[in-house]
């Protein structure tokens, strides 16, 4: 998917030269990112002829930035060879003690939302020195941990329950300009991830994930590098949490499990390999729009409400299907 | 068997996991015991032995799968078993003589389910993990739309006294149905060639490619024979609870796992066998009672279960070091 050869690995962003050679690399390798995008916005539009209405675009971007924000954190570690199977499990915890600790006060919210942060780093660290220390497979290590996690979320908080004041939901709906402040979030999200791209941590991360004894032999702190990308991957779990909270505005120690396939999902669609080191998180971001827009047609096309899990569950399959085609043509040929 | 090539980069063998795990289970069984006088009695461990068969017989396919390699490892086995056991309480309805049509019906439903994630995973190369983590979502769709959210029928009589009943000296049905499968896994794995061609695949694809075996078929047949096993234990499953919810047997998926780990078969895959995991079954469901014997929380048990894996696998699961 990315034109590069398997050799050469993501050199320095430097000059403007650069940027517009690595403008061009995202535009290729996202072709059939976008053109699903594209069709999927069309029959979005053809469902829901008030698609581009202030109130329906807003609601919609309310409900992408979860799933945006944990779809970077995904490609962060998938970027850096490793995988986390705890994401899902990482936005209920962070959620759970963020409602709790706010507990329906604006005054407590900083707080909150510092701890909340902060639930996500430590579960970062903790899966990565579970696979960097312990040396574990990332797939059974961090599936692991997703059971640890979860199961603190309903120790936390056992069943649904818990409000977040009512600034901080109405808030997240608002607009600024005729902008959406959850579009703003998304752009945001995306700057970020734009920033630290030019991070030599991203650099280290694109080096550990393409070939990791390569990148030890070049004096890459590889074991650090691993644990950096799982902490990151723990923030934008913690991003996630914060946006589910102020779209809907209580606690629920269920609410992330489902993210993990997603974000699993989106980054696939977005085109970053699965085994590392190539691809990037703006593809991801698409891919995460897609997959929301995706869940948007199945409710506005009369599906059903008891088919709509399956056909929902069938789109990811075909999804990470169609991703998978191009990565059979190119392997036969080589 | 064929371990040479992996076995250099593993620690010295002392212990063979076997008995590692067997010893473990005694070990809980004194704690407990020690704990809770009455824990390790005979009826206390027949019943253990009960449930654990549970456990056992689902992970018979998760110990093929991983034995297949190339990351195996089939995440949808919880929901295939609660989906066959739905579909099978619906067709039998408490009915003797439907039960064969219903495990015909509830197995081939499962077999398809392997089949589909043998081929996504071969043919269309999606990681194992990502491809049975997706068929749980089907699943779970397929269960809604079959049900409406809404189970219904019964077990047939003839299974629950099989599951629940004692038939011979004094001990359940099931106990020796287990036993039948493991004698029979064992002997497939160890004495048939699609074992041997399974260990093939599982160390090395190129080179059992190479040596002309057929890779992908015996991958796909390790798919299909999971949720099929997975199927058989939901099934039975059904026999002990007589009536069917919807997510019966969801929470088996990790210490299906687990238990495979625990038994020593490594996750890299080419080594292990079913020995190792039947035993790893009962290791898990001695410490789950010890855990429900200490009034443990739900919640506080899926934190337990989570830290054993991580510690399990950190005991002989690890990856070799990059500095060598």
């Amino acid at each position: 998917m990315n034109p590069a050869p398997p050799g050469t690995r993501e050199p320095a962003p430097a000059t403007l030269a650069h940027w517009w050679g690595r403008l061009r690399d995202i535009q290729v390798s996202g072709t059939a990112t976008v053109a699903m995008l594209v069709v999927v916005i069309a029959v979005n539009v053809a469902l829901q002829p008030n698609f581009f209405d202030q109130y329906a675009l807003t609601s919609n971007f309310a409900t992408f930035v979860p799933l945006v924000a944990i779809a970077v954190g995904q490609t962060i570690v998938v970027l850096s060879g490793g995988i986390d199977l705890s994401l899902g499990a990482q936005v209920t915890l962070a959620s759970v003690v963020t409602v709790q600790l706010t507990d329906g006060e604006l005054g407590n919210l900083p707080l909150a939302l510092t701890a909340g942060l902060g639930v996500g780093v430590a579960c970062g660290l903790f899966n990565g020195l579970v696979v960097v220390v312990a040396r574990l497979q990332p797939i059974v290590a961090t599936f692991a941990t997703s059971f640890v996690f979860s199961g603190l979320a309903l120790v936390v908080l056992p069943r649904p329950g818990g409000t977040m004041p009512s600034e901080f939901t109405s808030g997240y709906r608002d607009s600024v300009l005729g902008v959406p402040v959850a579009l703003l979030a998304i752009l945001a999200i995306a700057a970020g991830w734009l920033l630290l791209r030019r991070h030599r941590v991203t650099r280290h991360i694109y080096a550990v994930g393409g070939n990791a004894e390569a990148a030890f032999a070049s004096l890459v702190p590889v074991a650090r590098t691993r644990i950096t990308a799982y902490v990151i991957a723990g923030m934008f779990a913690s991003v996630s949490a914060f946006a589910i909270l102020a779209n809907t505005g209580a606690g629920d120690p269920f609410i992330g499990n489902e993210l993990t396939l997603t974000s699993v999902a989106a980054v696939v669609i977005g085109g970053t390999a699965l085994r590392g080191g190539r691809g990037g998180a703006i593809g991801s971001i698409l891919g995460a729009i897609i997959l929301a827009l995706v869940s948007n047609i199945v409710f506005f096309a009369d599906v059903p409400s008891t088919y709509r899990q399956l056909a929902n569950g069938l789109v990811v399959i075909l999804a990470l299907a169609l991703a998978g085609i191009p990565a059979l043509q190119k392997r036969r040929s080589a | 068997m064929n371990t040479p090539v992996i076995s250099s980069l593993r620690p010295p063998k002392v212990l063979s996991p076997v008995v590692l795990a067997a010893g473990l289970a005694i070990a809980l069984l004194i704690v407990g015991e020690i704990v809770s006088p009455g824990f390790a009695g005979h009826g206390q461990i027949v019943n253990m032995l009960r449930v654990s068969a549970f456990l056992g017989i689902i992970a018979i396919g998760q110990t093929i799968v991983i034995i297949s390699g190339g990351e195996g490892i089939d995440l949808s086995v919880g929901k295939v078993a609660t989906f066959a056991a739905i579909i099978g309480s619906r067709v039998m309805d408490g009915d003797n003589t439907k039960l064969l049509p219903a495990l015909t019906l509830a197995l081939t439903v499962a077999a398809a389910i392997g089949l589909c994630n043998g081929l996504g995973i071969t043919y269309l190369r999606i990681p194992p993990f990502v491809m049975t983590l997706g068929m749980i979502g089907v699943v779970q769709g397929l269960i809604l739309a079959y049900t409406s959210g809404q189970a219904h029928g019964r077990a047939a009589p003839f299974l629950t006294s099989l599951v629940n009943g004692k038939v011979i000296f004094d001990l359940p049905g099931l106990l020796f149905l287990w036993l039948l499968l493991a004698v029979a896994v064992t002997w497939m794995l160890r004495r048939t060639t699609y074992g041997w061609q399974l260990f093939a695949v599982g160390a090395n694809r190129v080179s059992a490619r190479l040596s002309g075996i057929p890779v992908r078929r015996t991958v796909i047949l390790a798919y299909v024979l999971s949720s099929v096993f997975a199927g058989l234990a939901g099934i039975l499953l059904l026999g002990y609870t007589e009536s069917v919810f919807l997510d019966l047997a969801d929470q088996y998926m990790l210490p299906s796992i687990a238990a495979a780990v625990i038994g020593g078969t490594l996750l890299a895959g080419g080594i292990g066998g079913y020995a190792g995991t039947a035993i790893g079954a009962v290791v898990l469901t001695v410490l789950q009672s010890l855990l429900i014997t200490l009034e443990i929380s739900a919640a506080g048990r899926t934190v337990i279960n989570g830290l054993v894996l991580i510690v399990l696998l950190s005991l002989y699961g690890r990856q070799r070091r990059l500095r060598t």
